[in-house]
């Protein structure tokens, strides 16, 4: 979590993020072999096409006239060849692609199926830009890569090889010599790209970094404008701004030197070609024929040397970005049990409960029986760990000792799923997501009617102003908008666990933004919603409580009281205080 | 795209002209190599004489090293300027967004602002820089081997004339039928992003209902979308270099053909016929460095577009230059409208008051009435349709945003905390604050004593850390830090947004009663839903529709109001 963000952790762990990558492929090993040996025809087509343009023009060397005949078969020939290598390396470069696209399309499954796996907690701690960041630009970097790096790395490779083959038919001794670049290259890149490896390690990492910043100050925009801090908000962002530049130029420099130094390498090496040739011509140990072929294959030679040198920054910095969605992608998963539930009837029990958010114990023995049917209201100071509690029976936390019982089964056996299918909650925030009004309150039963979505609302108390929206329950709804106020989401949120008809219904300071008119409207559609199923209350209003057949008092994550409400107010405890606190003006003013 | 790179890369100029000027050394440098290897064969080996070949072997070495210097030069100022542009890119759509209004904010929306910020110019910034490195060589490139061409043999140049048409052709065709696609490609990357965040934001909506699998569903859709485009791209892209390269090994084949003809005329040499073949090879090349980029700039012409849209917005709140260091923070709202840009009903309507110093307005009503509208006009977070919000007889809009800030402290029906500590949250609005106001606000604010218990991986207290929005504290703890954070900016005119609806009651009656004693002095708006939270007001506002209904103390309501009596009956019960 928190330290998943330190840039330079695992800088070195290149060739393990490169591996891993590579392993990517793995089920698609037929179409890359397809996609090998079609490279490889290709190629040896493309090595062989110039020594048949070679004898064309020695035949336009025979100064007793030209051999038309033989010079236009040679040609067809050169021709004919370089269509089948041409077709074939579209070929090739289909079958990549496809792979290649399938690749991230693959990645970007598996980071999507992750955020459903890792644990609630996971969130808590990270920065949600820097995730965000890592499944979205990070991922696109890779993507960048495997569409750019992976047809040119196979081309390059392949005629590397083929034109390897050549030049030692010619002459071994020139061939080692244009051999030694290989060697030093790869000490070059190996230094190098070890460097550059570890800048683009923090390019990526403050580029996260840089997107949680960003993140935080869009979102809290209003915040920002409101205190005018933007100059401060600026201010942070140019540190990290300024970093992400210093990273990333150094990084792109030092990888671009890759390329050049290569280049430089090869160049040694035809130099050394071209005297030591010179000096084996003028000895008369070769034919000055074979030494203008040798450069020209060493030309050649060079020429896919310096374009894979050139894919190196590319690919390093994939790699760089692999190693962070892998780290993603390799986080601990929430463990599941697959216990079943029967048929829920309702009647929870917590036992001897025990949890904490990190290491301070939050709750250390908390016991509550509530019976099936019973509307439980749990009242006290805020952080007395209400929302922990329902927390806790979500299983959005698990306990750290003692056990909830749901109908007398322990719920951490119980598979999630199975366990909070037959819950409907509200959260204390309103999340609603881009859609319709419709989708979104269908989102609990996605096979509701139009009549039950419009039930739904009207015990939530929404259709009232759905129906006034310019297009009513078609209205779409975007992230942040304005339009629709915080109490209006409220209702929305509560029309959506309203129409799931669960047998336990939780609302966690649910109706906080609405008015308390609506609120007690809402109040009579739950109290007959309420009929044959179990529900959980978290409030501060009085109003909400007293309805409730049993009130639970909290305080310092335990259950301290707990009763009806004429109980309670007669016990003269918490509650009481509670009670009065909120009501003797109210009292005193209704009269 | 050119517009936006010619603006943010005027800084740069020198830089990218340093650039150009070594990469004409770079490929002068690769251009000569050959030329000496040839003369080494001519002079050398044709004579036999070894010092020559060790001379010019030296030179070709000396040539090889001036090539590097100026490689990596290149590199460096390419690397920069190319990094430069992105930071500065960066940095203006920042600066531009946090100009922005809410609704403005709203209109784009934050994750693909976000997306603007980082993404799109990433995009930009690898074209900048890959268009340095190799788009500036290519045509050098390319241009020297037509000219190259064209000297060998005055005729065969038609061949030249004749192929580099037909790869200009094929390239515009390809560039055009990629171009819609890669617009599609960018907008399902948008989705594909949208999505994710999404699922971030509500994972804990989408646990509780388990919509795993619709989630998943969705998302698979949005990326099978993208990875169909992508295909299409692809398909269109692999097909440019083998055209490419085929179109040169015809001009090749008809060199020779073409050329044997003339050979056989006696009308040219064989060497230059082959010397023409090399720089067709060359012409190849620099195509094919071409062709690299060309993946990448339909792609960064999208971006760019988006990021103008960003920058060409015009932040919708102008500030004044009033300051306002004696404003005494008396409030009057006139004859006060305000409707969203295109709606048909105004969320406002007519609101006329005035609240001075010392004195408390409450303001309650129902749900969507418009209190939040009513109060985001006194920060100008938006601004009025008609009427006019004054400050001591100022219009709110004649203020400098510094200025109106120090006046108008407001909490924010959500209450959004930054990650950080719980003191550098409070001192988001006053960042010299000491610990000791540090800590005064917190008390008033009802927050020390959870402050004081409060430890998160060994920091305690004001040290302790806040996750982002402030999602590691409770709903009514995040809402007194929030009013902790505005007491500490000591503001005259205080603005609270139902900014107590998570406290419990007994909180709630010591934090009036802890600002009725500390802010005696200041302007107070409340809006509430708890009768409770407003009863003792001064003033109180019922609110309907948009329109305030009826306005009094909460004795006169309570007599006269039946909306009132409504909502104090709908919290009180029939004791």
């Amino acid at each position: 979590m928190s330290e998943t963000t330190d840039p330079g952790r695992k800088a070195n762990a290149f060739w393990p993020s490169a591996l891993r990558l590579l392993k990517v492929f793995a089920p698609y090993k037929l179409q890359l072999m397809t996609a090998v040996v079609v490279t490889v025809v290709s190629v040896v087509l493309q090595v062989w096409a110039p020594l048949i343009l070679g004898e064309a023009v020695n035949v336009l060397f025979h100064t007793d006239g030209i051999d038309f005949a033989r010079l236009g078969e040679l040609i067809a020939r050169v021709l004919a060849m370089y269509v089948v290598a041409m077709a074939l390396m579209w070929l090739q470069g289909r079958i990549l692609i496809i792979i290649g696209v399938r690749i991230t399309y693959l990645l970007r499954q598996d980071v999507e199926r992750k955020i459903h796996r890792v644990p609630s907690n996971w969130f808590d701690g990270t920065q949600r830009g820097d995730l965000l960041s890592r499944t979205t630009n990070d991922v696109d970097n890779i993507q960048n890569a495997l569409q750019q790096t992976v047809s040119s790395l196979l081309n390059g490779l392949l005629t590397i090889i083929g034109i390897t083959i050549m030049m030692f038919a010619i002459s071994w001794r020139l061939a080692l010599i244009a051999l030694i670049a290989v060697p030093i290259a790869a000490l070059v890149v190996g230094i190098i790209g070890k460097r550059a490896q570890k800048l683009f390690s923090a390019q990526w990492a403050n580029t996260g970094k840089l997107n949680g910043h960003v993140e935080e100050a869009f979102t809290g925009h209003e915040v920002v404008t409101l205190f005018n801090r933007q100059e401060a908000m600026n201010e942070e962002f140019a540190a990290r701004n300024d970093a992400v530049y210093q990273a990333s130029y150094k990084a792109q420099f030092i990888s671009g030197m890759i390329h050049p130094i290569m280049q430089w390498v090869t160049y040694l090496g035809y130099v050394g070609i071209a005297v030591v040739g010179a000096l084996q011509v003028a000895a008369g140990r070769l034919p000055l024929g074979s030494v203008t072929a040798f450069i020209q294959y060493s030309r050649e030679f060079n020429q896919p040397l310096g374009q894979l040198a050139g894919l190196a920054n590319m690919i390093i910095s994939a790699v760089a970005s692999a190693e962070r969605v892998f780290e993603f992608l390799d986080a601990e998963d929430e463990d599941d049990t697959d216990g079943e539930l029967d048929q829920v009837v309702g009647a929870v029990e917590f036992q001897n409960v025990a949890f904490g958010y990190g290491e301070t114990p939050l709750i250390t023995n908390l016991n509550l029986r509530v019976e099936p049917g019973q509307l439980v209201a749990i009242v006290g100071p805020t952080g007395a760990g209400k929302t922990t509690l329902v927390n806790l029976l979500m299983r959005f936390y698990d306990v750290d000792a003692g056990a909830i019982l749901l109908d007398g089964t322990d719920i951490s056996t119980v598979s999630r799923a199975q366990l909070r299918k037959p819950i409907g909650m509200v959260l204390q925030d309103a999340v609603l997501f881009s859609g319709s009004i419709k989708h979104n309150i269908a989102y609990s039963r996605p096979d509701a009617t139009d009549e039950q979505i419009i039930a739904a609302a009207q015990a939530a108390r929404a259709d009232h102003f759905i129906n006034q929206l310019p297009e009513g329950y078609d209205t779409e709804i975007s992230l942040d908008a304005d339009a629709i106020s915080a109490g209006e989401r409220q209702l929305l949120t509560i029309a959506r666990a309203f129409l799931s008809d669960p047998r336990l219904l939780i609302l966690d300071e649910a109706t906080s933004s609405v008015d308390t008119r609506t609120e007690a409207l809402i109040q009579e559609a739950l109290a007959k919603l309420q009929q044959g199923r179990t529900s959980f209350v978290i409030a501060h209003r009085l109003s909400t409580i007293r309805a409730a057949d049993v009130i639970v008092v909290m305080d310092h994550g335990d259950v301290v009281e707990q009763g009806t409400h004429a109980q309670l107010v007669a016990a003269g405890g918490m509650y009481h205080d509670l009670y009065t606190a909120q009501t003797q003006h109210n009292l005193e003013g209704g009269r | 795209m050119l517009k936006l790179l010619a603006r943010f890369g005027r800084p740069y100029l020198g830089h990218i002209l340093a650039v150009i000027a070594l990469q004409l050394l770079t490929v002068g440098a690769i251009l000569f190599l050959p030329a000496l290897n040839a003369q080494i064969i001519d002079d050398g080996i044709a004579t036999g004489d070894t010092g020559v070949i060790w001379n010019l072997g030296g030179i070709m070495l000396a040539v090889a090293f001036a090539q590097l210097a100026a490689a990596i030069a290149s590199v460096w100022f390419a690397a920069r300027s190319a990094m430069s542009i992105g930071h500065d890119l960066r940095a203006a759509i920042f600066r531009r967004v946090s100009g922005f209004s809410s609704y403005q904010m709203s209109q784009f929306g934050p994750a693909t602002l976000i997306t603007r910020a980082t993404n799109d110019v990433q995009q930009l910034q690898m074209v900048t820089l890959m268009s340095l490195s190799m788009l500036v060589m290519a045509p050098i490139m390319a241009a020297g081997g037509v000219v190259m061409a064209l000297r060998e043999d005055a005729g065969l140049s038609w061949l030249v004339w004749a192929a580099v048409p037909v790869i200009v052709v094929i390239m515009v065709g390809a560039g055009l039928k990629m171009m819609p696609l890669f617009r599609q490609m960018q907008e399902a990357i948008d989705d594909v992003n949208h999505t994710l965040r999404e699922q971030i934001t509500g994972m804990r909506v989408v646990r509780a209902f388990v919509r795993e699998d619709y989630e998943a569903k969705r998302f698979t859709k949005a990326n099978q979308h993208l990875a169909d485009l992508a295909v299409g791209v692809g398909k269109i892209f692999v097909l440019l270099f083998p055209l490419i390269s085929l179109v040169l090994h015809i001009a090749t084949a008809a060199v020779l053909w073409f050329g044997g003809m003339r050979v056989a005329d006696g009308l040219v040499e064989v060497g230059s016929l082959t010397a023409f073949m090399q720089y067709l090879l060359q012409i190849l090349m620099a195509v094919m460095m071409a062709t690299m980029i060309f993946l990448m700039i339909p792609r960064a012409m999208v971006a760019a577009k988006r990021i103008n849209e960003v920058l060409a917005t015009e932040p919708e709140l102008t500030e004044g230059t009033r300051e306002a260091d004696d404003v005494a923070g008396h409030l009057e709202f006139k004859n006060v409208s305000f409707s969203y840009p295109g709606a048909d009903e105004p969320v406002l309507e007519d609101i006329s008051f005035t609240a001075a110093p010392g004195q408390t307005i409450g303001i309650i009503g129902s749900t969507g009435s418009g209190k939040t509208t009513l109060l985001n006009l006194i920060p100008r977070l938006i601004d009025t349709s008609a009427g006019q919000v004054l400050i001591d007889d100022v219009p709110v809009a004649e203020y400098s945003r510094a200025a109106l800030s120090k006046v108008v402290g407001m909490v924010p029906q959500k209450a959004y905390l930054f990650s950080g500590t719980v003191a550098s949250n409070v001192r988001f609005g006053a960042p010299n604050a000491s610990n000791d106001d540090v800590w005064h606000a917190l008390e008033t604010a009802q927050a020390r004593d959870f402050v004081i218990a409060r430890e998160t991986n060994g920091a305690t207290g004001l040290e302790s850390t806040i996750a982002q929005g402030g999602t590691d504290v409770s709903g009514g703890q995040r809402q007194r830090l929030a009013i902790g954070r505005t007491l500490a900016a000591a503001p005259k005119i205080y603005v609270f947004d139902d900014s107590f609806s998570a406290l419990d009651a007994t909180t709630d009656a010591a934090l009036r009663d802890a600002l009725a004693e500390q802010l005696s002095h200041a302007t107070i708006l409340i809006v509430a839903q708890r009768v409770a939270t407003i009863q003792d007001a001064d003033h109180i506002l019922v609110m309907e529709h948009g329109r305030i209904v009826d306005a009094g103390t909460h004795d006169y309501l309570s007599e006269t109001s039946t909306v009132y009596q409504q909502i104090v009956a709908s919290q009180v019960g029939h004791v």
